[in-house]
């Protein structure tokens, strides 16, 4: 293999150059992206950036020498815009056409957003998105409306209480959270919001973002106006699979890659775009989350340089989140949990440890404050370690 | 050539995803701080601690290479 295409200059894109750096590849590696920004980080955007406690230098991925060590063919600003997978070469924007023995797909996601553009109407995924919305809380808004009670909303809502300001979220599902963390723990976290001020409003969606060239009011689908200088939408990603749907490379919400990351021979999938049959928990998934990105994007790089000898990507997925003083950290799969018990603190101080059960083994662990905890039952899920001898667990 | 792990505590946010990659080196105790066990970690070590300092959502670890006579 001498030449490898990334497409995808993000965690994943970049995590897989330094992967194949690490493992001895001396060839020629481009990386394509259609941001012209360098490899960043986006956890920081919902969060430090949001709260104006960190530059913008600080969510750069690496340094300029670490970078430039990678030796890569930038083909930033450019997108790929098709992939013949049988030749391995990759079309992109500007006209270019790469001719590659290897490709790694890591384009990621894109927000999903309502209705058509309009000032004072964002979503978060980019850089430049969260530049606009910090630009947008220093200029005060009458109220800031989140539609959505996700993970990403849920911390717009946060540093948006931090800075004083008056917050309205929206969600359709009468309990929300509950996709990742249960009935019973997302109406724990609801709670928290609630007591920082948060109006939340449950069991309604958007009709319509009102305004002319300017928001000025959103409608609630149960007839309801509110007034609003600014509106997040919150509502949750798309994978970026549209350029790779002339090739033969099988789409369903995501590139569909077997339990290896493999998609096709030659071709490897990682991060937010990539589904895949995780083995540990016999689940076909696609994984939206940073430290996923990750090592996918690792795992992924060494699949396509040493084939099937890398075996099964089969993680624990774990992700993290900050809202107001709480860090809420969950590791492994809530999917049809069937048991449930708190193992560490309580309830009413917020800070605990949860964990979920599936077929009488171990499946997840949620955190609230609780992330040496957290990690340890992590380490149980990764064992597959029984029920009851989870609950048994001292740590 | 050995190597020194360097904790930058202002950004620590104690996830402990260090703790579970490199037990030997990281411990998120009961306060919630984290510990560093071994500053000048054996070579043996360097593989885990570079995998940390890639995983930590902070990027609040680093590597800094010290002449092995220094410890």
């Amino acid at each position: 293999m001498e030449s490898i295409a990334i497409v995808g200059a993000s965690l994943a894109g970049l995590r897989a150059a330094e992967t194949l750096r690490a493992e001895n590849f001396a060839g020629t590696i481009h990386l394509v992206g259609d941001e012209i920004h360098k490899p960043y980080d986006r956890p920081p955007l919902s969060k430090q950036i949001l709260s104006g406690d960190w530059e913008l230098e600080r969510t750069w991925l690496t340094t300029d020498e670490k970078f430039d060590q990678l030796d890569l063919t930038l083909h930033l600003g450019d997108a790929a815009v098709a992939l013949n997978v049988e030749e391995l070469t990759l079309a992109l924007a500007s006209g270019e056409t790469l001719d590659v023995d290897g490709v790694v797909i890591a384009t990621g996601a894109r927000t999903r957003t309502i209705g058509a553009p309009m000032g004072g109407v964002h979503t978060l995924r980019t850089l430049d998105d969260a530049i606009a919305i910090k630009q947008a809380f220093e200029s005060r808004p009458n109220r800031v409306v989140v539609v959505g009670a996700g993970f990403i909303g849920a911390e717009v809502a946060a540093n948006a209480r931090g800075l004083g300001l008056d917050v309205t979220v929206i969600e359709m599902a009468e309990c929300p959270f509950e996709r990742s963390l249960g009935a019973e723990m997302g109406a724990v976290l609801a709670d928290v919001h609630r007591d920082h001020g948060v109006d939340l409003r449950l069991g309604v969606g958007c009709q319509e973002i009102v305004g002319d060239e300017h928001v000025a009011s959103i409608t609630l689908t149960d007839g309801t106006n509110i007034e609003t200088e600014l509106v997040v939408v919150g509502i949750g990603v798309v994978p970026n699979v549209e350029w790779l749907e002339g090739s033969s490379l099988t789409i369903d919400n995501g590139v569909m890659c077997d339990s290896t990351s493999l998609a096709a021979p030659g071709v490897v999938a990682a991060g937010d775009v990539a589904r895949w049959h995780n083995v540990h928990f016999d689940e076909t998934m696609r994984v939206e989350h940073w430290d996923n990105a990750i090592t996918q994007a690792s795992h992924a790089a060494k699949r396509l340089l040493h084939g099937e000898s890398v075996g099964p990507y089969a993680p624990v997925p774990w992700f993290w989140s900050d809202q107001y003083d709480r860090k809420i950290q969950l590791a492994g799969r809530t999917t049809d949990f069937d048991t449930f018990e708190i193992v560490e603190g309580d309830i009413e101080s917020r800070k605990f440890a949860a964990i979920y059960g599936r077929n009488g083994v171990i499946v997840a662990v949620l955190g609230f404050n609780r992330p040496r905890h957290v990690m340890r039952y992590r380490g149980l899920i990764d064992t597959k370690t029984s029920w009851s001898n989870a609950l048994a667990a001292e740590f | 050539m050995s190597f020194k792990v360097v904790v930058d505590y202002d950004l620590c946010e104690s996830n402990a995803i260090c703790m579970q990659i490199a037990p030997e080196v990281f411990e998120v105790r009961d306060d919630d701080f984290l510990y560093v066990l071994a500053e000048t970690p054996a070579e043996d070590q360097r593989a885990k601690v570079e995998e940390s300092v890639q995983r930590c959502p902070k990027q609040a670890i680093a590597i800094a290479e010290t002449e092995g006579e220094e410890e």
